[in-house]
């Protein structure tokens, strides 16, 4: 009889877990849309309501529905101030190879740079460098981290 | 930067080629290592005193150089000094090979040595105490300052002895030394001897310098700089001190390598975005372009007869390893297994490729055949990468990173080394905290 208790509360236990693992699992949770960072904390802003950076999902270095909404924001910032220059910061999280990561953050700062050209901004305007895994915003090593430091960062430089 | 020069003559005493009782097989992992007793050197009491230098404790320092890089083989049992049953000057002469038997050596290393005139002369011999004779002997004349240097000379010759196959004692390994907080990480070019000595900084840690690696031929090294924000490739002359950007890319250049005959080196550059792999030539400046494709081509090794190229593309989706003629034809993927697959390099026997993989969020340092078959993984982290050959093809050194809290503490990067066979897994001595290192080929061969 006892057993079977056991038993029971494990089916329980298990059957719970497999809930909150689909909570966790599913699209958006807390700042997470799949392991895209969907929060604010890291952010800073280029003017009042235009974001500086965009976030990536692991190896990836497609823009989101929110990256382009963002992007597009930068980009009616940037024909207002049509004498600023800047330039795209891309980054990689912490687990991945040195040398590939340099290549992604270069692929992940162009993606955003291709996309403010195609609305308007001259290339000539935007200038990208690589990090790779060398800056992380967050130093933790846990997903949220990661997710913070997957990234492309639009930064003045006049 | 100060010449690190050699002035160095050897010759042999003898060289008995007559066959040996003892000797070790280093392909399989070594769970019965080789027992050997390294006398001190005797020290010639007409020695000159040299400023600087404690002549009379030199026979004792360079044995005990000897002994550690025998030790951290694996493949020795370095016995204890207490044990030994001969004065130095004596046992150099003619051991009482019974005697040493009784303290279960197998082999004997002996020697002496003089300064005389501002030189350093010392001789060597291996004695095979099972079969009662001497293996080899040779004598060396140099610089007083060089003894270190002597000592892994020495180390050499025994383990080539020994093993059959050539040293790796009398190298070096160029890395990047790491200091301050993670997300402000100070990082420099570091050049130290194979056990950790002489360690010298190259850079001052003014701009973010990566993944240094050695010239296959001689002490020039290629890295990454990001001198004046430009991420680009270099060249350093790590005699002179003197460097140069390689090329004139309009973008980001980065995983250099130097081809086996040392005159190209290959690497990625990002051209909108795309990484694609190119060589340039040294002497000619000429420029190829070896791969062209939408994906991520990166992490470029040649193979020793130059013919191919191993290197890192997504091309798949993710992360895998690729194989193709130096002329960039013939592309064959050569990865399959769970997991992806990064930082190729083609081992200096041309026989095996140290690769990094990651599967189910660990790290695994690995070795397979060059058509992939063959997989070995070698070492599981949580983050490990960048493996680099000993110059004999026998040992890798590579990096690690620990897990860090929530403001970064806790974190650190350290240089380890691990036999191809899976063991002798052991962290290097490094003066700060080191990661990208790269091993020399032998300095004097």
């Amino acid at each position: 009889m006892t057993f079977n208790k056991n038993l029971k509360n494990l089916f329980l236990v298990v059957f719970t877990t497999l809930i909150l693992s689909a909570c966790s699992t599913a699209k958006k949770s807390g700042n997470l849309d799949g392991d895209v960072y969907t929060g604010k904390e890291t952010v800073k802003y280029l003017a009042s309501g235009v974001p500086d950076r965009i976030f990536f999902a692991t190896n990836k270095s497609s823009l989101t529905t929110a990256s382009r909404a963002t992007l597009r924001k930068q980009a009616t910032f940037l024909r207002k101030n049509k004498k600023l220059n800047v330039t795209i910061e891309g980054h990689a999280d912490e687990r991945g190879t040195r040398e590939y990561n340099l290549a992604l953050g270069e692929r992940r700062a162009n993606a955003a740079r291709d996309y403010l050209m195609t609305y308007g901004i001259s290339g000539n305007r935007i200038s990208v460098i690589s990090y790779g895994k060398e800056k992380p915003v967050n130093p933790a090593s846990t997903p949220l981290a990661w997710s913070q430091n997957r990234r492309s960062v639009t930064v003045k430089v006049n | 930067m100060k010449k690190i020069y050699l002035a160095l003559l050897f010759y042999l005493i003898s060289f008995n080629y007559s066959k040996a009782l003892i000797e070790i097989d280093i392909t399989r992992g070594n769970l019965d290592p080789l027992p050997i007793a390294v006398s001190p050197l005797h020290v010639d009491a007409k020695s000159d005193q040299i400023e600087g230098l404690k002549v009379k404790d030199l026979g004792n320092n360079i044995s005990a150089i000897i002994e550690k890089n025998f030790k951290n083989t694996g493949l020795f049992n370095t016995l204890k000094k207490e044990a030994f049953v001969q004065k130095p000057d004596i046992a150099h002469l003619k051991p009482r090979f019974e005697d040493w038997r009784l303290i279960k050596a197998q082999a004997l290393v002996t020697g002496k040595l003089l300064i005389k005139d501002g030189k350093l002369k010392i001789e060597f011999r291996l004695w095979d105490l099972t079969a009662a004779k001497e293996m080899t002997a040779l004598a060396f004349t140099t610089t007083p300052s060089n003894w270190r240097r002597v000592a892994h000379i020495i180390s050499d010759k025994i383990y080539e002895r020994l093993t059959g196959e050539e040293g790796y004692f009398d190298t070096r390994i160029i890395y990047v030394a790491e200091s301050g907080p993670k997300n402000e990480r100070v990082k420099k070019l570091a050049i130290m001897d194979q056990d950790g000595a002489n360690t010298k900084y190259l850079t001052l840690g003014n701009e973010l310098v990566l993944t240094p690696r050695f010239n296959p031929t001689n002490q020039m090294v290629t890295y990454l700089s990001y001198f004046r924000n430009m991420p680009r490739v270099y060249l350093l002359d790590i005699e002179t001190g003197m460097q140069e950007v390689v090329g004139n890319f309009p973008g980001m250049t980065f995983a250099p390598r130097f081809s086996p005959d040392g005159k190209k080196i290959i690497m990625s550059f990002a051209e909108d975005g795309n990484s694609d792999i190119y060589t340039m030539d040294l002497e000619t400046r000429v420029v190829e372009r070896i791969t062209n494709h939408s994906s991520i081509d990166t992490s470029p090794s040649f193979s020793p007869d130059g013919k191919y190229i191993v290197f890192n593309s997504d091309r798949s989706g993710l992360q895998q390893i690729y194989v193709m003629r130096s002329d960039g034809s013939e592309v064959k993927r050569i990865t399959f297994g769970k997991g992806i697959y990064g930082t190729p390099v083609w081992s200096p026997r041309g026989d095996l490729i140290a690769f990094t993989k990651v599967r189910k969020g660990r790290f695994y340092i690995g070795v397979m055949r060059v058509d992939g078959t063959g997989e070995r993984l070698l070492t599981e982290n949580f983050y490990q990468e960048a493996p680099s050959w000993s110059p004999n093809g026998r040992v890798l050194v590579f990096y690690r990173e620990t897990k860090s809290g929530k403001k970064g503490e806790g974190f650190s990067a350290s240089l380890w080394s691990i036999d191809i066979t899976g063991y002798n897994e052991r962290k290097l001595t490094t003066k700060t905290d080191a990661s990208d290192p790269s091993w020399s080929s032998l300095l004097s061969k």
